[in-house]
């Protein structure tokens, strides 16, 4: 790609793969991809295994694991792809905040939103709901209904409504998505039943359908009546979910900040929805009305990047490949930004205020700094700015990077530099 | 000749001041010594089980495996009174309710009534009844009335600014950081790269100006250890923050934020995760205390939630997303060893939907009173710009001594 392009290198290859993109979900090395139409089954293998690791360090299946993602966004051919994965994995956050699910991360990450990305909503949404990595961090593994064959032994039984709720306000309908409290309780007496294997037993850490502590009885979805059915009844509503226009909505609107602006013109958001409502979900004609639209185009450039972007970005612009992951994780974790570290199940914020606290702009240019450093003479700014920002530089930018005489002081006011840190 | 003060008090009074040809904007005067620092603890915190009301006659049944043991038996209740206690756990502030520097309301919550952590939190920090209705936040507003004085009077401990802090007057953020600092030639030619790029100029001034702060403060050395809002770090992080607002030229008015109170399952009030989280807590407002030394006496700390938990437990040894939960107040200035509350009752009729704890207090009542007499803010400005439309919400009194 010549070089007149390279301020758009990273758009114009992400529409590239999209026009390239194969029309069935990517499937990764070692994955599964499962579409939603089949029964429920057992969930993919690592997360089994990853699981019935618990024991061993789990640090170390974490690190191993955020190594790899961050090492593979890096090296990419298709970095629209790793952006999409790190996208709907924020979109549907499992965190080490609970961590006992760290070792989980990357194995859900890998198996229930990697496959999908250009594929299905649906498919998506179903593969989440029942892995183990989220039917343990939003407690769902051990809700019991309290009139299920299980709990008339008179233990201490009932409902945890966390993963219930989470699952319409975030994951799909939207907190503004017109559910409401009986919403989120027959959501959750649906879910009861959908558990993960203990550990002891064979196949522990596995995905499973559990009718012994399922909720008996009709239940009551957004003006719908589901006829007990066992685990069909969160089959059935997690399709009618994906159909809702609520989700649409939110999906198309949460794709609209990521690629858009914080505050992205309601236009584009109802052009991405209808996408959405009339493909029935198809995330790459959804991507593609994302980063089409002309808004995404517009200058001065909107968004601010996140550290992971940043990070990532910044090492992708040398060309370097970092021998060390351990250094990458480090550095993100002191940015604010840990893999898989998100505060709560909403996830990483995306707008430019939640990451441009004076202290985070201070703690990103010490470790640009620090990383021009490591650059040192082998690779002139002069260069690397060719390459990324030139086009949009603005002639103080330009100014301040020649008119210093010290290569790692060149480098440090690149990347702090804001055209550096936008995107 | 009419002092600020003069001013805010004809405002206040209705006496229209403008018509003297002073200006429109009347400006309190900044805080002085006085400090005000907002603890938000992010997730719903369990008010039934951080501050039990172990004498109300329904609070075993109601609790059941989550009832706390009582006062004198092993984790028993600290009692406050004969009727409310302390969780054990927070063993570390049950001195400062027995010096009289401490206090918990009750059966407090925001106007939210629904169960959100993400509007909840955004309610409890813009102040309103309705989420994301504003881009900034009460606090940020509150600074607001102290005029242009009041640039750098605000501090977020963390990397970033919550929403309570931010808004029109710029406040600084500060973290420890692992990172060699920045020579100061690459800051001021940065400085001259984001001119014209507000967020980033203003980001940088303000984080300069706060890296000379805690270097001059807290000595160069750089922190290590665990970072980021969770409770560890809240107690690790406050003795920090206590040192910076204790500076004479340090920040006057602190937001610090202490995760880790979403406690749906195996919720270990006694011991476990709540526990422990309550005893960082309680933690680090021991450090805080202690680091501001004889600021402290300036002090007030108010540490409020977004909600509470279902006064039952769930299924799973946890407590699901409720409505009225407690809300701390401690701090050398505060009129403390009791509790405030108009309390609602446990029996299953007086819960709120017949499952939280029913809200009788706005949370707006006490940090009102805060604003108003502790940092002397006007109430006519209080309802007007800090928390417009809430009248029904009447400061609360007598919360701080004068």
């Amino acid at each position: 790609m010549g070089r007149f392009f390279a301020l758009r290198r990273e758009k114009i290859e992400d529409r590239r793969q999209v026009a390239e993109a194969p029309s069935r979900p990517i499937v990764m090395r070692g994955t599964v991809s499962e579409p939603a139409s089949a029964t429920i089954t057992e969930a993919p293998n690592a997360a089994a295994n990853a699981f019935s690791r618990l024991d061993q360090p789990i640090r170390e299946i974490y690190l191993s694991e955020t190594e790899a993602r961050t090492l593979a966004a890096i090296g990419s051919e298709t970095p629209l792809v790793e952006r999409l994965v790190a996208f709907w994995s924020n979109h549907f956050t499992v965190s080490i905040q609970r961590g006992e699910i760290a070792g989980l991360c990357g194995p859900f990450e890998r198996e229930a939103i990697r496959p999908y990305v250009l594929g299905r909503f649906h498919d998506m949404l179903s593969a989440v709901v029942r892995h183990p990595a989220m039917l343990l961090y939003l407690d769902n593994a051990r809700s019991i209904g309290p009139n299920s064959m299980a709990a008339g032994r008179g233990r201490n039984v009932g409902i945890n409504e966390n993963l219930g709720r989470e699952l319409l306000e975030l994951h799909t309908l939207g907190v503004k998505g017109g559910c409401g409290q009986h919403d989120v309780e027959a959501m959750a007496r649906m879910l009861t039943g959908w558990t993960v294997v203990p550990i002891a037993e064979p196949d522990g850490g596995r995905f499973y359908f559990e009718p012994r502590i399922h909720e008996p009885g009709p239940k009551t979805l957004l003006g719908v009546a589901y006829p007990e059915s066992g685990a069909e009844e969160t089959l059935a509503a997690l399709a009618a979910l994906s159909r809702h226009p609520s989700t649409a909505k939110h999906v198309a609107e949460k794709l609209a900040r990521h690629f858009i602006a914080d505050d992205p013109p309601p236009a584009a958001i109802e052009r991405i929805a209808a996408v959405f409502q009339r493909t029935g979900g198809d995330l790459k004609e959804v991507t593609r009305a994302a980063i089409e639209a002309p808004e995404a185009w517009a200058e001065p450039l909107a968004k601010v990047k996140a550290p992971q972007d940043y990070v990532v970005s910044l090492v992708r612009a040398t060309g370097m490949t970092p021998n060390d992951g351990k250094l990458l994780i480090q550095s993100l974790r002191m940015l604010d930004q840990g893999p898989f570290a998100a505060p709560s199940p909403a996830g990483w914020p995306d707008r430019g205020e939640d990451w441009l606290g004076p202290e985070a702009l201070m703690h990103r240019i010490e470790w640009a700094n620090a990383a021009a450093k490591k650059i040192g003479r082998s690779i002139p700014a002069e260069a690397i700015m060719a390459e990324t920002i030139a086009p949009v530089a603005a002639p103080q930018t330009r100014a301040a990077i020649a008119s210093s005489d010290d290569p790692v002081e060149k480098l440090t006011l690149l990347f702090a530099s804001r055209e550096f840190q936008r995107r | 000749m009419l002092s600020r003060r003069d001013v805010l008090i004809g405002l206040a009074m209705g006496s229209g001041v403008g018509a003297l040809g002073l200006p429109r904007v009347a400006f309190a005067r900044i805080p002085g010594e006085r400090r005000f620092v907002l603890v938000i603890l992010r997730g719903g915190m369990d008010g039934l089980a951080a501050v039990p009301p172990y004498g109300d006659r329904g609070y075993q049944s109601m609790r059941g495996t989550l009832a706390l043991p009582a006062p004198g038996q092993p984790n028993g209740v600290i009692p406050i009174d004969n009727f409310y206690g302390l969780n054990a756990a927070l063993g570390p502030i049950a001195p400062y309710f027995k010096k009289g520097e401490a206090l918990a309301f009750h059966a407090v919550a925001t106007p939210y009534r629904d169960r959100s952590h993400f509007d909840g939190q955004d309610v409890l920090e813009n102040g309103t009844a309705t989420p994301h209705s504003t881009q900034d936040g009460w606090l940020n507003r509150a600074l607001a009335l102290f005029g242009p004085d009041a640039r750098r009077a605000g501090l977020a401990v963390g990397q970033g600014v919550p929403l309570a802090l931010r808004g029109e007057i710029p406040v600084q953020s500060w973290a420890p950081s692992q990172l060699p600092g920045l020579p100061p030639e690459t800051i001021q030619k940065l400085a001259v790269l984001y001119r014209g790029d507000n967020p980033f100029a203003m980001a940088l001034d303000e984080g300069a100006q706060a890296e000379t702060l805690a270097e001059t403060t807290l000595g160069d050395q750089r922190m290590m250890g665990p970072q980021g809002p969770q409770a560890n770090a809240f107690a690790k992080l406050a003795p920090e923050a206590g040192k910076l607002l204790a500076a004479r030229e340090g920040p006057r008015v602190a937001v610090m934020e202490c995760l880790g109170w979403d406690t749906h399952q195996g919720q270990g009030t006694v011991q476990g995760r709540m526990a422990d989280t309550l005893k960082a807590f309680a933690q680090g407002i021991d450090g805080l205390a202690v680091s501001l030394g004889p600021a402290w006496k300036d002090t007030v700390v108010l540490a409020a939630t977004e909600f509470g938990r279902t006064a039952r437990p769930n299924g799973t040894g946890g407590t699901d997303h409720g409505t009225a939960t407690a809300v701390f107040l401690i701090g050398g200035a505060v009129r403390g060893g009791r509790v405030v509350a108009r309390w609602p009752g446990l029996d299953g009729a007086k819960l709120y939907q017949n499952r939280d704890l029913a809200p009788t207090m706005d949370l707006r009542e006490p940090i009102k009173g805060v604003l108003r007499d502790h940092l002397e803010l006007p109430a006519e400005a209080l309802e007007r710009n800090v928390f417009p439309n809430s009248l029904l919400a009447k400061p609360l009194p007598s919360l701080v001594q004068t």
